[in-house]
């Protein structure tokens, strides 16, 4: 497998903005992902990558070669996209051999069924072989067009939200094995994706990509607790992170239009936003906070609480069902040690 | 408002059951929701509760008075949908306004009606807009102005958020969840999305294959279900459903280990599987507890950060996955042994051949 690297890469379509000077890099065997809304210029990184596209400005290179003057095929990458591109006469078994039958490659028979069949084992398909795929369900189509990609042995994994169109369950077990198979392969993969959860629960690394350009990349854990702006703050974590407009006076913190007063030690600017993750809100009988209790959402195996203070609303969640009653007074405690300082702009501070 | 009652409604195309017989009593105020996955017959209910569909056997009651064939215009029922309908000529305040004049009413009664509504949903600021140039959330509040302002007995809503980004649908949920609190309006909630089911209702219908799988509340579908179909469908992942041996005192799990079975369910299990061995053990994510003394045992196959919590998938045999929540810390290479311990009160029992949860209260 390969390691990739993008430098400075820039892209405009009729004047409009793309991507404008992405630069990160993918380390050889690590499981990546592009995390951003629609538009925020996912895929037209992935096409660039693949060589469908052309940069107006930046360099790509494959462990450490310019990728300039290559095409396509000679980049060698898979391409899975979210709509399952198979030859639907063909049979499981021929649409996964079909990569490996071009005459270019003269691999022989033997060969290719060999390949063929320990890709089908580590995607569990083995007993689909001898099916046509119009046949399948959606997971297993996906099952077998991310077969045909890891037959070809390519430098790097390219994956536009694979996941997309599968029901939530099928999307659960399918995002397990494919992260299964990539620790235990060391594929280099770049997986594009707009669901947060895919993201934290697979990536090695995420990069946050929002109207062409890159606010941050780091850990899972580091997106999570060290999230560089309220847009990131906001965009992973449900339920939502709680956002408040606060200011700084001697020693407190007031939370605008609410009775939440924080002690703090302070170096904060006068006027800031301050982020509380719902975890982090932790009812307790001898909680130093207090709120009224407007609605509870059980979801089974936790629930969310909407607990409000003055004017504003706070949302906690909490393990297992809850004996609280609307309008109860709920009493918490926040978890000091994890609260989100931002500047106005939403610069974390 | 109105309470509605169905009795062994039904709708048959040809030889094949949309939708089995059921019965189905909803109190006045309540709020619930049918779910289950496409095609299980949920949309058919619903339509049949409005009257855009005739049933094909049964009875329908609102408030006592039988509607089975009543035109839905006579049902005072409102319905909401996921594809927002609104007329795109006007701007939200018409829309909202216009059934009240399509009835006819006095202008200056439309003007306090709307006024309320509007307060209600704090969407002051949307009034002069036209919908196409509202987002999607707010197009489904105007929506849902509209079909309060004329203040039905009854409110049918299908999935009226699937239309909308996960953001949305987020704040949305919570936002009919509260206007339901406020007015109280009996509600029929048609979804898909068993998240959405359990965060927003009194009582859930798990419906699956034209057939009613079980009524109840969201705890009772969480921690109860009925059949095996219940435990897959509700919790993200579903209940761990292992196959195992009931001997003596134990549930065993091939090269897996054994789980001592609580007296007082000893009992109930030896009587329901009559005789016969296999059983279903059934588990929540968070049932299961992580523990070196731990009487069960599998390997690593993936572990998942979720923010609050790490999410563990532990291979037991060859594709028998479960899934274990942990703590956010937890952090184990690929193929490490782990061993386990499930929490007594929270493990079920189920027959391997009816599908049907076995239970030790119920009987003692």
């Amino acid at each position: 497998m390969s390691s990739v690297d993008l430098q400075g890469i820039t892209k405009d379509f009729s004047g409009i903005r793309a991507l404008d000077d992405v630069t990160f890099s993918i380390k050889d065997g690590e499981f990546f992902v592009l995390l951003g809304p629609t538009g925020a210029g996912k895929t037209t990184t992935l096409r660039i990558i693949a060589g469908l596209t052309k940069q107006d400005a930046g360099t790509l290179f494959f462990d450490g070669d310019s990728m300039e003057h290559t095409t396509p095929a000679d980049r060698d990458v898979a391409y899975v996209f979210q709509q399952y591109s198979l030859y639907p006469t063909m049979t499981v078994f021929d649409n996964l051999a079909f990569p490996l039958r071009s005459p270019l490659r003269k691999i022989p028979e033997v060969e290719i069924r060999k390949k063929v069949d320990e890709a089908a084992q580590k995607l569990k398909i083995t007993h689909l072989l001898d099916r046509k795929t119009a046949r399948l369900s959606g997971g297993e189509m996906q099952r077998v067009s991310i077969g045909r990609a890891i037959v070809r042995e390519p430098r790097l994994f390219l994956m536009d939200e694979p996941l997309s169109n599968l029901d939530a369950k099928l999307r659960e077990s399918l995002r397990v094995e494919l992260q299964h198979l990539q620790k235990t392969q060391g594929y280099t993969t770049l997986f594009v994706t707009h669901d947060q959860i895919e993201a934290l629960t697979m990536a090695d690394r995420i990069a946050i990509l929002n109207e062409g350009r890159i606010i941050q990349i780091g850990t899972p854990n580091d997106i999570y607790d060290r999230p560089a702006t309220t847009f990131v703050a906001t965009l992973v974590g449900t339920p939502r992170i709680n956002l408040f407009k606060a200011a700084w006076d001697n020693g407190t913190v007031l939370i605008e239009n609410s009775e939440l007063h924080i002690p703090s030690a302070g170096n904060t600017p006068a006027q800031f936003l301050l982020g509380i993750r719902p975890e982090d809100v932790k009812p307790t009988a001898e909680g130093k906070f207090a709120g009224k209790l407007v609605l509870t959402e059980p979801l089974g195996v936790e629930t969310i609480l909407h607990i409000q203070s003055g004017g504003q609303t706070l949302l906690s969640l909490i393990p297992g069902m809850t004996d609280l009653r609307l309008n109860d007074t709920v009493r918490f405690n926040l978890a000091q040690d994890r609260l989100h300082y931002f500047d106005l702009e939403g610069k974390r501070l | 408002m109105a309470t509605i009652q169905l009795q062994q409604v039904e709708k048959k195309f040809s030889e094949f059951y949309a939708v089995k017989p059921m019965d189905l009593t909803i109190a006045d105020g309540e709020f619930v929701s049918l779910l289950g996955p496409s095609g299980c017959g949920k949309t058919t209910t619903l339509r049949m509760i409005s009257g855009l569909e005739t049933v094909s056997g049964g009875i329908i009651s609102l408030d006592g008075r039988n509607v089975t064939w009543r035109h839905p215009s006579d049902r005072n029922i409102a319905f909401v949908f996921q594809f927002y309908a609104l007329y795109p000529h006007m701007n939200a305040r018409q829309n909202i306004a216009f059934p009240l004049q399509a009835e006819g009413m006095a202008t200056a009664d439309i003007e306090k009606r709307v006024e309320e509504v509007v307060k209600l949903l704090r969407i002051e600021s949307l009034l002069k807009t036209h919908p196409g140039k509202l987002s999607g959330g707010d197009k489904q509040r105007i929506a849902l102005a509209r079909a309060l302002v004329r203040r039905p007995a009854a409110f049918l809503m299908d999935e009226p958020l699937g239309a909308l980004d996960a953001e949305f649908r987020e704040s949305m949920r919570a936002e009919i969840k509260r206007l339901h609190l406020s007015i109280h309006a009996t509600t029929v909630y048609v979804t898909h999305d068993q998240v959405e089911a359990m965060a927003m209702s009194d009582r859930i219908v798990v419906m699956s294959a034209a057939e009613v799988q079980q009524v109840g509340t969201p705890a009772e579908v969480y921690y109860d279900p009925a059949n095996l179909f219940v435990a897959r469908f509700i919790g993200s992942p579903g209940m761990n459903l292992l196959a195992g041996q009931h001997v003596g005192k134990q549930i065993r799990l091939t090269g897996r280990g054994q789980y001592v079975i609580p007296d007082h369910l000893h009992g109930p299990l030896t009587e329901a599987l009559n005789g016969n061995s296999e059983v279903i053990l059934g588990f929540r994510p968070e049932a299961a507890e992580i523990n070196p003394d731990g009487t069960l045992n599998g390997n690593v196959y993936a572990t998942d950060m979720h923010g609050a919590y790490t999410m563990l998938h532990i291979n037991l045999n060859e594709n028998e996955i479960i899934h274990v929540r942990g703590d956010r810390a937890f952090s184990s290479p690929i193929g490490t042994q782990v061993r386990f311990n499930l929490k007594p009160d929270m493990v079920r029992f189920f027959h391997p051949k009816t599908e049907k949860a076995i239970r030790g209260e119920a009987r003692s």
